[in-house]
């Protein structure tokens, strides 16, 4: 099992499973194209703690947790995990919080945006090529030397445990009846997947992302790069096993308007995700691929992902986010202020290397 | 002695692109020295899709993966 996930054929199946999970999850009560989505999922689950205060968008999102934690238990069996950090954690916490705020402007995570794409939504051409633009300028930083520096292993592994533990602390407040404050109905983007199943096909996702390396951000990077189409490959699988799910349950509705929770400003679609699309890329992974990274013990991983959870407050409670009907008052200047933040962040740190 | 490059600790893509620098240096026998899987598998993929040979030996430093191409 081990190499067939390094393999092609591996990081296929694994999007093309983790693609069905979520039209399967949407077909179970999630919100429109929105099976799975990592920023979605953290703002809901933010707003549960109350981080902002948007009714509809106060519930602890079961796959959050179940990601996490099927990532850990993934790397513990396969002997992978491992308690590292120290990478320039602040500089990544802001990325976190920047991400977030893209992703809002434009509605979902990169996860989210092919899933959009695979249920008709054509906003999300934008915002896919809006990733590839922040993908692509952050490419250019690498190929110059921009680093966030190493990682080093901690003392003991007790860093490593917080992130899993954390969310076990949250899975005990769901199941405690806290954490779904908000309507159950009559919000689209309140809607839900009963909790055990939401929470099982997290740890699906989980496992098989961290066995396979899924990562959204990363299949557009490596084609940059170095020309590799390896993880582009799975997110392809992903996208067409969504797609021919969505057609086979009726979920696929094609066009630009009236599409569930997203908003067709074409020009705030795509910066939203080059600003993500940026974040993502210095900061090394997709939020899925954060996720499971975090779960494996990288505690840098850890704060880019609590930096998420605290963006989607920043985003909410500052009036940055977008909603249906177009985007935030504030969107358009905090997506200003965060490409300058991240411009910066590649400019500057460049690793002189010896040759 | 072959060069050892050290990509330990470092995120997604980096290992990856200094071993490309040793690729397009021209360089035909090198060391790489990471210390997950992933790098391990990132470096692996890339170097054998350049036609490299790859022997993996784990030390205490981390994993090393000696490229070669004769």
């Amino acid at each position: 099992m081990e190499l067939f996930f390094a393999s092609r054929r591996g990081v296929i199946s694994a999007g093309a499973i983790i693609g069905i999970i979520a039209a399967v999850l949407q077909k179970l009560g999630n919100p429109g194209n929105m099976g799975l989505c990592m920023a979605c999922f953290e703002r809901d689950t933010a707003g549960a703690l109350g981080f902002h205060r948007v009714g509809a968008l106060q519930y602890i999102r079961p796959e959050i947790l179940g990601i996490l934690l099927g990532a850990t238990l993934s790397a513990v069996a396969f002997k992978e995990f491992r308690s590292r950090g120290g990478s320039s954690v602040v500089v990544r916490f802001i990325l976190g919080i920047f991400a977030m705020i893209g992703a809002l402007v434009f509605l979902g995570c990169p996860w989210r945006a092919f899933l959009r794409l695979a249920g008709g939504d054509w906003n999300a051409i934008l915002g896919i090529l809006g990733l590839a633009a922040g993908v692509g300028i952050g490419a250019v930083f690498i190929r110059r030397g921009y680093s966030l520096g190493r990682a080093h292993p901690t003392a003991g592994s007790l860093p490593g445990w917080i992130m899993p533990a954390l969310m076990l602390g949250l899975l005990a407040l769901l199941v405690g009846g806290f954490g779904k404050l908000g309507p159950e109905v009559g919000d689209k983007a309140a809607a839900r997947a009963p909790l055990l199943l939401s929470l099982a096909g997290g740890l699906v996702v989980g496992v098989l992302a961290q066995r396979s390396r899924f990562c959204t951000m990363g299949a557009l990077r490596d084609i940059f790069i170095v020309r590799d189409l390896h993880l582009f490959c799975g997110v392809a699988a992903f996208t067409v096993a969504a797609l021919l799910l969505n057609v086979a349950f009726g979920q696929f509705h094609a066009g630009w308007q009236g599409q569930p929770v997203a908003h067709a400003e074409h020009l705030w679609n795509f910066l939203g995700m080059t600003l993500a699309g940026l974040c993502f890329v210095l900061a090394g992974g997709c939020p899925g691929r954060q996720l499971i990274l975090a779960g494996e013990g990288d505690n840098d991983s850890g704060i880019f992902v609590l930096g998420m959870i605290v963006g989607a407050g920043v985003a909410h409670n500052f009036g940055l986010a977008s909603s249906p009907a177009g985007h935030g008052a504030f969107g358009p200047a905090a997506i200003a202020i965060g490409i300058v933040f991240s411009l910066v962040v590649g400019l500057t740190m460049i690793q002189r290397r010896r040759a | 002695m072959s060069k050892r490059i050290d990509a330990r600790g470092l995120s997604c893509p980096q290992p990856v692109v200094l071993s490309a620098q040793q690729v397009v240096a021209g360089n035909l026998d090198f060391e790489i020295v990471v210390d997950t899987e992933v790098s391990c598998e990132n470096v692996r993929r890339f170097l054998s899709a350049k036609g490299y040979r790859i022997a993996r030996n784990e030390e205490d430093d981390g994993i090393v993966l000696r490229a070669n191409r004769s």
